[in-house]
């Protein structure tokens, strides 16, 4: 397709602007000549071209909306409309952030009941919904753990992390100058209790841990895990990536988090927009709370309003009060499901993925057999050593039956791995046909490799050249 | 309400496949003793017409203002119609980051589009995928420049958005660098010559913003020459991103990085949020930026296509070592950015210019009030700082006709009593700006 | 298959070799089997001359598409010539590692380190243990 600027023309234009209703000055008295630009090179292009140029863009693009989307890890769950509805209500995105308290008394007081549903979902003394993403809200925790310790007039240097994490954790603690350690998993994909026990020192901030993992596992000891922490004074740091996994079912909080982050476009049903935005709010226990960043909405006497008293903060993580406009969908979607609803929705996704893991297990390698939670992560080894096929090349595969393939290589633990979440929001039927198509694949694999390997056909481009786009990049188009 | 198919039908089917009797056994790994029969203190369900009815109530608690003249960091502009129907496609907002290349052309395409109208706007030779918003966005740069120098002093103006400086100190506390602010000078400029005494040759990074918050339009070319001499890296923002229409952008004059605000470019004001922070660089940084970036390639038989790139900067590879540990960017928000800017095409001048001349008459009319006078002398764009005998006072009595007035610099600047920064956008008529001066006369 | 590794030089654990010019300086690159490792290498990041090396730290770093990796400095010494050609054109420690892809030239602090190094048959026999 070409470029936007391949369809420019000197001359036309979309959106015109209104001719003038107070005088104009002379803009280089004004300004000044040596503060002005002296070209602006933005593409030219009339209102039907735009149009189609963006629609066709859209038409290469794949969204939940047009299929099955099973990305591990990522939660592609249905984004219900009347979310958006609710969320594009002009009272909702009217506002300019420094308006008084009193003119934005919803507002505030949908973010001081979005907090409050989010300790009641998870047990947490309080949240705070400034971070803008999951990983924001990563750095925001493990700063909260960093004040509290600096505060506590402690020096710990390090936060373990276990080895099948996600890579946002030893960044995020890299980023507040922890040094990071590796925890080593088990044979049943939960932590090696001896090793922790080996590692927890009194040097040791947090343990930051994702529970069920990122294989889908439930860890089993946590409650053993959670007391070898705090023994050493630690903190227990909880990735809430997985939390479409246990809503209405258990509470972090009650198993002895300390932090926990979530991500509001996997769990709460925002849509994820093609890589954001997202919202990452964090929740923390009772010693914990003074540490959150500020401003935050109090309520008095039926009145809310924003405050900054708080002395110990760590301060502020983004402009304003974080992404309000997705926390206005999020919270609207745990308005209408209720507490039973979203109870349903953990265990629809539990049951789906459960139902998944043992329609494919014949044929693919299942490192860990046990019950999963929301996820299942297989290996595609088998097929590597029998076929030679690699699990890019079942993933592009998928494409050409019109799925989504599921997140791949992670996590790093499961060698080839194949993680497949297939949220609640798929029916039975949907689930029977991506099965049969990932059956039909295992067949290929073995009767016609090339056929496997040469995948995918049916797309706008075939496979592209990364080492290329690596080696000589090209991410600007110079005209 | 729930989304769930499932009919009691299917879910006993299910079961039978996996070889349960009850869903709770899915539920065994989790002990006993922590599990839960119903989330406490959550309302009912609602349906969906009773979800509507609600959520509209909530935001009828809102008071809309008839018009406000408040800028500071966030900007009431007109989105044309465009905008709105390409991020409401639904191809776009519920697709993922896209890993997949093949089936994510879309939208990976419109982002290479975007990274390239801002390259080319902020006058650097390339920016991300954007980040969370202008704050973070500085934030980030901050951390790039101490990575890269090993130094860990930063340099930020005084005249930064307040909130932008708090971001940058949280970050910077984290890190373990050191802060230190710049005053300005009476101009409302940066002060030159405090900047070149704190200059030394711990300064990984100097910070300014241009417009800053004052309004006022810096020098950026002095500013970038000073840091350079010591060896330190220039990470200039903006404000108002309209202002590139006319403004001579700091890449052209010598910053290594231009970090900014882009909710401007077809982003409604959303109570602060979400919004896109752009991140735009010198060629010599791509590999160490960073935040998604798209590049171009080919694909098997030659033909152009677009894959996320040089992801080895990024904390899913480097792990620990990573610069940042940003994961996403503000793709909706980004994409709204490029349908913007692509819409207005060379008419963002015109666009800009307009700004200047409904905040030159709003200016010029309030100075004709008695008590009013200017604090800055430099040029601005379409925000101003003026002084008059009762900032407060004066806001109370706009609010009252359903007017949002100036912002109230005491708060974050002691020393500018009774002072407010105004903002007057396309969106303010001639007839509004009357308004408020027959009220404060 | 990786090529055979010359005997004109030494090699270290992590994959790096040295080749002794006489002079007091070296030549450092990785290894044919390390570059087969890292598939379709796609960025190399050299240090600056001048810079002071000790042994078994980082001197460069190397990239493929999906994976970082440093290349440690098999010497002690400083850093007086890096291969610039590799800057625009990565692909030549694929083609050519024990040639034209060389990294760095290191000015030896401690000639006596390169004795402490493998040889190519101990290096060799090193990755045969690796394998198993």
């Amino acid at each position: 397709m070409e470029l936007i600027f391949e369809i420019s023309k000197s001359g036309r234009s979309t959106a015109d602007v209104p001719a003038s209703d107070v005088p104009a000055v002379n803009i280089e008295n004004t300004i000044g000549g040596k503060y002005l630009r002296n070209e602006l090179d933005l593409p030219e292009v009339a209102e039907i071209d735009l149009i189609r140029h963006y629609t066709n863009l859209s038409r290469r693009n794949f969204g939940v909306d047009l299929g099955f989307y099973p990305l591990g890890s990522c939660t592609m769950k249905y984004n219900p409309k009347v979310n958006e509805n609710a969320a594009a209500l002009p009272g909702f995105t009217g506002l300019h952030p420094y308006i008084d308290e009193r003119s934005a008394q919803g507002n505030l007081q949908l973010i001081y009941e979005m907090q409050k549903y989010l300790c009641a979902i998870f047990g947490m003394a309080e949240f705070t919904l400034q971070p803008a993403a999951g990983a924001h809200g990563e750095l925001t925790g493990v700063m909260i753990i960093k004040k509290y310790f600096e505060k506590k007039k402690q020096k710990r240097r390090i936060v373990l992390i276990p080895d099948a994490a996600h890579g946002t954790n030893p960044a995020s603690s890299a980023l507040c100058g922890f040094e990071v350690m590796e925890l080593r998993s088990n044979s049943e994909g939960g932590v090696d209790i001896e090793h922790l026990r080996s590692l927890m020192t009194e040097d040791v901030a947090a343990l930051m841990l994702t529970n069920p993992n990122t294989l889908g596992l439930f860890e089993r000891n946590i409650e053993k895990v959670a007391a070898i922490v705090h023994k050493k004074g630690g903190l227990l740091y909880g990735d809430g990536a997985n939390a479409n996994a246990f809503l209405g079912k258990v509470r972090p909080g009650d198993l002895g988090f300390d932090v926990i982050q979530l991500n509001l476009h996997k769990t709460f049903s925002t849509p994820h927009g093609g890589g954001g935005p997202g919202s990452g709010p964090v929740g923390v226990g009772k010693e914990l709370v003074d540490f959150l960043p500020v401003p935050r909405v109090v309520k008095k006497d039926d009145k809310y309003k924003w405050s900054e008293k708080f002395p110990d903060t760590i301060g502020r993580v983004r402009s304003f009060y974080g992404n309000f406009n997705v926390v206005v969908k999020a919270y609207t979607y745990i308005r209408s499901l209720g507490a039973e609803g979203l109870k349903r929705a953990t265990e629809m996704a539990v049951l789906n993925a459960n139902y998944v893991k043992e329609k494919l297990k014949p044929y693919y390698n299942l490192p860990y057999g046990r019950i999963c939670m929301h996820e299942c992560v297989f290996s595609g080894s088998r097929q590597v050593a029998e076929n030679g096929v690699h699990t890019t090349d079942i993933a592009k595969k998928l494409i050409d039956y019109g799925y989504h393939p599921p997140t791949i290589y992670f996590p790093l633990i499961v060698p080839e791995a194949i993680m497949i979440e297939p949220t609640e929001t798929e029916s039975k039927e949907t689930l029977d046909t991506f099965c049969k198509a990932m059956i039909a694949i295992a067949k290929e694999a073995k009767e016609n490799p090339e056929g496997v390997k040469s995948a995918p056909v049916t797309t706008p481009v075939t496979r592209l050249d990364e080492v290329l786009a690596a080696r000589k990049p090209d991410v600007c188009c110079k005209r | 309400m729930d989304y769930c198919p499932h009919t009691p039908d299917d879910i006993k089917q299910m079961q039978a496949a996996i070889g349960i009797a009850g869903i709770e056994e899915l539920f065994s790994d989790i002990p006993g003793k922590f599990r839960i029969k119903q989330i406490p203190d959550i309302p009912q369900a609602l349906s969906e017409l009773e979800t509507m009815s609600m959520m509209s109530d909530l935001a009828g608690k809102n008071k809309l203002p008839q018009f406000t003249l408040t800028g500071a960091g966030s900007y009431h502009h007109f989105v044309p119609a465009v905008v709105g129907h390409i991020t409401g496609r639904a191809e776009f907002y519920t697709a993922y980051t896209p890993y997949q290349a093949e089936i994510s052309q879309g939208i990976l395409q419109a982002i290479y589009e975007y990274q390239t109208m801002i390259a080319h706007l902020t006058g650097t030779e390339l920016a991300n995928a954007s980040m969370y918003d202008g704050a973070s966005a500085m934030a980030e740069a901050v951390v790039l420049c101490a990575k890269m120098s090993g130094r860990s002093k930063i340099i930020i103006a005084r005249s930064v958005h307040p909130e932008y400086r708090q971001v940058v100190k949280t970050y910077s506390w984290a890190n373990g660098y050191k802060v230190v602010e710049v005053p300005y000078a009476a101009s409302g400029q940066i002060d030159l010559d405090v900047l070149q005494k704190k200059l030394d040759d711990q300064v990984a990074a100097v910070l300014v913003q241009s417009p800053n918050f004052f309004g006022v339009v810096e020098d950026v070319a002095s500013i970038a020459d000073s840091a350079h001499n010591k060896g330190a890296l220039l990470a200039a923002g903006f404000t108002d991103g309209t202002s590139l229409g006319i403004l001579n952008p700091a890449g052209s004059l010598g910053a290594d990085f231009v970090v900014g605000e882009g909710q401007s470019f077809g982003n409604p004001l959303n109570y602060g949020g979400p919004y896109l922070g752009i991140f735009a660089a010198k060629e010599k940084f791509m590999r160490r930026i960073p935040g998604r970036l798209v590049g171009a390639t080919v694909d098997k038989n030659g033909k152009r296509g677009f894959v996320l790139t040089l992801q080895t900067r990024e904390q899913h590879i480097r792990r620990e070592k990573a610069t940042s540990n940003i994961c996403s960017n503000e793709a909706l928000c980004a994409l709204a950015a490029g349908v913007y800017l692509a819409a207005l095409g060379k008419n963002l001048k015109r666009l800009a210019e307009l700004n200047v001349y409904k905040t030159q008459y709003l200016k010029n009319k309030l100075l004709e009030l008695s008590g009013w006078e200017e604090v800055f002398p430099a040029p601005v764009y379409n925000e101003f700082v003026l002084r008059c005998s009762d900032a407060r006072k004066v806001n109370k009595k706009l609010k009252k006709e359903g007017i949002i007035g100036g912002y109230e610099l005491q708060k974050d600047y002691p020393e500018l009593k009774n002072t407010l920064l105004f903002c007057a956008t396309e969106m303010i008529s001639k007839e509004n700006i009357d308004k408020v001066i027959e009220i404060l006369k | 298959m990786p090529k055979p590794n010359p005997q004109d030089r030494v090699y270290s654990r992590d994959h790096e070799w040295a080749k002794d010019n006489g002079d007091g300086t070296v030549v450092v690159g990785i290894t044919d089997y390390a570059q087969e490792m890292l598939t379709d290498i796609v960025f190399v990041e050299l240090p600056t001359n001048g810079k002071k090396v000790a042994k078994g730290e980082p001197v460069a770093v190397v990239e493929s598409v999906k994976s970082v990796s440093d290349v440690y400095s098999p010497v002690s010494g400083e850093v007086i010539d890096v291969n610039t050609k590799l800057e625009s054109n990565p692909e030549i420690v694929n083609q050519d590692a024990f040639g034209d892809g060389w990294m760095v030239k290191i000015r030896l602090s401690d000639a006596g380190e390169l004795k402490t190094l493998l040889r190519a048959a101990d290096y060799e026999q090193m990755l045969k243990e690796e394998k198993h």
